[in-house]
């Protein structure tokens, strides 16, 4: 009814690898595409700056890692660190004299060459072994980043970012950065978007469902598992490298420490992996709600005269960050990709499908 | 090369190490009855020590009766954790079986703090922080207690394995699905292996929380732990404490060469490059049991 279809169904090759199966799914796609264009004259500036900007960069970030744990089925417990690499490179290389845009290729390059360290680690073991391995080298450049100096700038460790431009012009106004994170989270998105109708996504699938019986197919999965992993940390380096650039302006240690990493991998799943949408869901959810409900919180302990200590306050967030994980893992272990799809699913055929029963 | 120094940092690693274990014997409770990572010791290892702290000094109940009531809350919870969250979960892929317990830390360590604050307070023991002199060895007595606690769990898990209980756990362990078609309830198995889990944590958040205050770093134990109990192999417990003796010594010895080198804490290095050398060589560690995938 709300969808106009009957179903999904394919009468040719074309329409099956078409990006939108579902007219309506197109549709949506392009009012959110309008509306991120337009929203620096909707939304006020602090709303943009503080909720807006971190979403869609943490969003490119997030879609980084479902390629390589939803798409290629490897776990990744190190992403941040990966993520590091590239926002210390490329904010280097523009202090260093280089301009933004070929310093993000560099953030990113960079991230792909130690993400390919992780790829290695990858190819010894897999499942959980893999995810403890990742885990380990995220210690170990936490470590890296908090005793080097020449790295990490100098005793107090933060590093302050020159100011963003591209093609000779500075970005200073809020708009500005706005629209770099809107524009690269488009990219991303794109690419994802495309990763399934090509060889190579398909490839990674087959990768996850089970390496052995690709390997037997034909696939390399030695070469497949590598690539994914240099994809994903090419996009992880230049998210870093932005969210430094238009977002903390200063790069320290913290901002990619473990937890950091726990929090993008909770992203993509309670998103739902290898779900695009999910991956917006999901990071609004982990990076918005505690925030939201803690100021729900602050509001309710004030309209009823009770004295929440300030501790209580701090804490709150993280508590409910960690229930957040655990209901959404109880009521749809997919994610929120899968509970928006199978709203999708209830709604394409809606009054119709009552009749089969 | 100074000998005494030498023995010394290995006899207080090794002690140490077995601190470590008892951090390890509750993940390696878990990961043997159900093939679940248990990454939330962490967060019930903070929580025990919590737990035994606010009835011992808000409550203003004796050390004695705190610990042991402290225990069975902590052994309810356990419980409570794996029929919550976990049993739902059983036989989904190992993504979403590590996500889960990653957010029942993160959820264990908010609330805890939430309620209790992330001052650090003492647990007050009464053990008496001067060491206890060996010759020109100096060990620390709290290690010493700790390192007695930890055998002695050792002792009792083998005792408590030999049990009509525990040959149930054990079996569990060896195959999921012949126990349960002899009868034996893999659920209430698997949710004891948990409670027992939760029954370490206030051992360890006891002794830990002696040695480095009750706050947020309890948490951080988790590494090491998983360290021990991986490199121990992850379904064995002998493995877990051979593990802690030889990860401590490494630790404490590695940590006082390096740190001159790279100045100063260069222990969560070590922990973590015995990790990944770990899973590279030997992934089902000294004792585990090596699994063959089918194709």
């Amino acid at each position: 009814m709300f969808y106009r279809l009957s179903g999904v169904h394919y009468d040719s090759f074309a329409s099956d690898s078409r990006i939108f199966k579902v007219p309506a799914d197109r549709n949506l796609a392009v009012f959110f595409l309008l509306f991120g264009l337009a929203a620096p004259f909707i939304i006020p500036s602090l709303y943009l700056n503080s909720y807006m900007l971190p979403w869609l960069l943490w969003t490119a970030a997030a879609l980084g890692l479902n390629l390589v744990t939803g798409w290629a089925g490897q776990l990744h417990l190190g992403y941040a660190a990966v993520m590091a690499v590239g926002a210390y490179s490329a904010v280097h290389a523009v202090r260093f004299g280089v301009p933004w845009e070929f310093a993000l290729l560099i953030g990113g390059l960079a991230s792909s060459v130690i993400g390919i360290m992780f790829a290695f680690a990858a190819l010894r073991v897999k499942g959980l072994y893999l995810a403890l391995t990742t885990l380990a080298m995220q210690f170990v450049m936490d470590w890296v980043l908090n005793h080097s100096p020449t790295i990490s700038g100098g005793s107090h460790a933060s590093l302050q970012s020159p100011t963003f431009a591209l093609l000779g012009q500075e970005i200073t106004s809020n708009a500005g950065y706005y629209y770099v994170g809107f524009g690269w989270c488009v990219l991303v998105t794109i690419f994802m978007l495309n990763l399934k109708r090509t060889g190579l996504g398909r490839s990674l699938v087959a990768v996850r469902e089970k390496d052995f019986a690709a390997a037997i197919l034909g696939v390399n999965s030695f070469y497949y598992k590598i690539l994914a992993f240099a994809t994903s940390s090419f996009i992880a380096g230049v998210s870093g490298a932005l969210l430094v650039a238009t977002f903390f302006f200063l790069a320290t240690p913290e901002q990619f420490s473990v937890n950091v990493s726990i929090q993008v991998l909770a992203m993509v799943i309670v998103g739902g992996l290898s779900s695009i949408i999910g991956s917006y869901f999901g990071v609004a959810l982990i990076l918005l709600a505690p925030g939201l409900v803690n100021s729900l919180v602050v509001a309710a302990s004030d309209g009823l005269g009770m004295q929440v200590g300030n501790e209580t306050l701090a804490h709150i967030p993280y508590a409910i960050y960690g229930a957040l994980i655990v209901i959404i893992l109880l009521i749809e272990p997919l994610g929120l990709g899968k509970l928006y799809g199978n709203v999708r699913d209830y709604l394409m055929v809606w009054p119709f499908d009552q009749l089969r029963k | 090369m100074d000998w005494i120094l030498l023995t010394e940092l290995a006899i207080n690693g090794a002690l140490t190490g077995l601190l470590y274990s008892l951090v390890a014997i509750g993940l390696v409770l878990i990961y043997k009855a159900s093939s679940v990572p248990n990454l939330a010791q962490g967060g019930l290892t903070m929580l025990g020590a919590y737990v035994v702290l606010a009835l011992a000094s808000d409550a203003g109940m004796p050390l004695w009766l705190a610990i042991p009531l402290a225990a069975v809350i902590m052994f309810g919870l356990g419980f409570g954790i794996e029929r919550v969250a976990l049993r739902r979960l059983a036989g989904r892929p190992v993504v979403m079986i590590l996500m889960m317990t990653l957010g029942i830390d993160i959820f264990l360590r908010g609330t805890t703090l939430a309620i209790w604050g992330g001052t650090s307070s003492s647990m007050n023991l009464g053990i008496s922080y001067e060491p206890l002199l060996m010759g020109d060895i100096f060990i620390s007595r709290i290690h010493l207690v700790g390192a007695g606690v930890a055998l002695s769990l050792f002792a009792a898990f083998m005792l408590f394995f030999r049990t009509r209980t525990g040959i149930k756990l054990r079996a569990i362990a060896d195959d999921y699905m012949a126990s349960w078609s002899v009868g034996i309830s893999v659920e209430r198995g698997v949710g004891l292996s948990w409670a027992l889990a939760s029954l370490v944590a206030v051992g360890a958040g006891v002794i830990w929380g002696e040695i480095q205050g009750v706050n947020q770093s309890l948490s951080m134990l988790l590494l090491k732990g998983l360290t021990v109990a991986v490199l121990g192999g992850l379904d064995s417990i002998l493995g877990a404490v051979i593990a802690g003796v030889i990860i401590g010594i490494i630790e404490n010895v590695g940590a006082e060469f390096l740190d001159q080198l790279v100045g100063g804490g260069s222990r969560e290095l070590i922990v973590a490059t015995v990790l990944i050398l770990t899973v590279m060589i030997r992934p089902h560690g000294l004792f585990g049991r090596h699994d063959i995938e089918r194709v």
